[in-house]
């Protein structure tokens, strides 16, 4: 501050008292504090310039040098640094307040504080997952923010509900009309023994409450169907498909299709599993895949084939990690990747699944047509 | 000869095998053989002497329908899937 100080004896600084007045009486007021510093909580009226940008921007901000300006720092070194620049390129009525932006608020002032990403009950609680450079508090804050809907409360979507809703997905949404039978407890872990009877979504809510309180479960009773499809996705940012019959599949497809919505697929057969996403418009879709479907003597539900009960926990956590990444936007998700699992051999496989363009639901003919330059970008993605 | 992998819905018509053995120098080729070998298979997977559409064919893990369907080229080394559409979730 010396050199300055030498240069421009003249500085005029003013106490935290009388820089609240000078606000008062109309002053503009400079933050010369640098941008992390104004995050963490700033006066609302200020303007940030750090002090290392007011020789260059001071002027674009106030062009007129006989505004009057309060400049203010943390505690009043850098403002009467940045009142010297300021005077050196002509301004005539710029104080500097001595004094610190604590007291400023200890005194009354205007003080704008973001609310924090996370409650410090949040921060205990997702500690372990916070340490984790991907996530962090801004990913936690976007897996609470994260609406999840599940198509079943069933194999599949036990296993993710229970572990989206630990690690704090905020909304979760069940689908699944069906009431818990004593031959689902071999698998559908959400439900117990003394809960047989009990509507799905109710006992897995039950359950899910008690692992987070927090989570926001809703309560769909009722089967995905094409008149009510579009109505069941339209508030979640993400589906998780666990569904057991290849018409509800493609009802789901096209939807998401339309309303843009990615789906994690999941399907089970006795031993072996595929697991796939499909990102609406980047990646193929569940028609570009199976454009035809099987008789159904191919392609038996659980109920008739029977199903070991690991096989849908081990699944229904690979869509629960494709959901992880979907939310926090990192990662690289199983869109255009079919990944196989063979529990009897411990054996994954994984194919290749290409955007058909002439696929009747997402090509050239899409009726959910995509604007022609999205439409390039995932044509591009899709060769790549 | 390359190695054909079988979906869990078909090991039956093939005596229960996970992977067998079939030759032939296009998917076709190896398809002919395969069926040669399982006359059970073929019931299950062709229509009017054509492979069902609901079949999908992998060489290695690329879908025969964005090659040159079935006279892709199989090589003694590849390996062939065939996968038709699961339908097993939650209920």
């Amino acid at each position: 501050m010396t050199d300055q100080t030498t240069t421009q004896p003249q500085i005029r600084e003013v106490t935290v008292a009388d820089a609240l007045r000078l606000a008062e009486a109309g002053y503009r007021i400079i933050d010369v504090r640098e941008e992390l510093e104004w995050n963490e909580g700033h006066i609302p009226s200020a303007t940030l310039v750090p002090l290392g940008d007011v020789l260059g921007r001071i002027e674009a901000v106030i062009p007129d040098k006989t505004t009057p300006l309060l400049v203010h720092c943390a505690a009043g070194a850098r403002s009467a640094r940045a009142v010297a620049r300021m005077q050196s390129l002509g301004y005539t009525n710029a104080v500097s307040m001595k004094g610190s932006a604590l007291d400023w608020r200890r005194l009354g002032g205007d003080w704008e504080a973001p609310q924090p990403l996370l409650t410090p009950a949040q921060q205990r609680r997702y500690s372990r997952q916070l340490l984790i450079p991907e996530i962090g508090q801004k990913g936690q804050r976007k897996l609470l923010d994260g609406r999840v809907l599940l198509i079943g409360a069933g194999g599949l979507g036990s296993p993710s509900a229970l572990y989206l809703a630990a690690s704090g997905v905020g909304t979760i949404g069940l689908v699944d009309d069906d009431a818990v039978d004593e031959s689902n407890l071999q698998r559908q872990v959400l439900h117990t023994a003394d809960r047989i009877g009990m509507p799905k979504t109710e006992s897995a809510r039950i359950t899910l409450n008690a692992l987070n309180p927090e989570t926001k479960i809703v309560e769909h009773r009722e089967r995905l169907t094409g008149e009510n499809v579009e109505r069941l996705i339209a508030d979640y940012d993400v589906i998780v498909d666990g569904t057991d019959n290849f018409d509800t599949r493609y009802v789901l497809n096209d939807a998401a299709l339309k309303l843009r919505k990615p789906v994690v697929h999941g399907s089970i057969y006795r031993w072996d599993g595929q697991i796939t996403t499909f990102v609406p418009f980047v990646g193929p879709c569940y028609r570009c895949m199976y454009p035809v479907q099987p008789p159904e003597e191919l392609a038996p539900s659980c109920a008739v084939a029977g199903v070991l009960g690991v096989l849908p926990g081990i699944v229904g956590l690979m869509q629960a990690n494709e959901v992880f990444k979907l939310l926090l936007g990192v990662g690289e998700t199983l869109a255009g990747r079919l990944l196989m699992f063979d529990a009897m051999a411990t054996r994954f496989d994984e194919v290749k699944v290409w955007r058909d363009p002439q696929c009747p639901a997402c090509g050239e003919a899409s009726p959910f047509v995509a604007a022609p330059a999205q439409m390039a970008e995932a044509l591009e993605e899709a060769v790549r | 000869m390359s190695s054909v992998r079988i979906p869990p819905v078909l090991r039956d018509a093939v005596g229960g095998s996970r992977s067998v053995a079939a030759s032939g120098a296009t998917v076709a080729e190896v398809l002919r053989d395969l069926f040669q070998q399982f006359p059970a298979l073929r019931e299950r997977v062709t229509e009017d002497g054509e492979l069902s559409r609901f079949v999908n064919v992998y060489v290695n893990d690329r879908d025969v329908r964005y090659r040159e369907g079935l006279e892709t080229p199989v090589a003694e080394a590849d390996t062939i899937i065939l996968l038709p559409a699961m339908a097993g979730g939650s209920s």
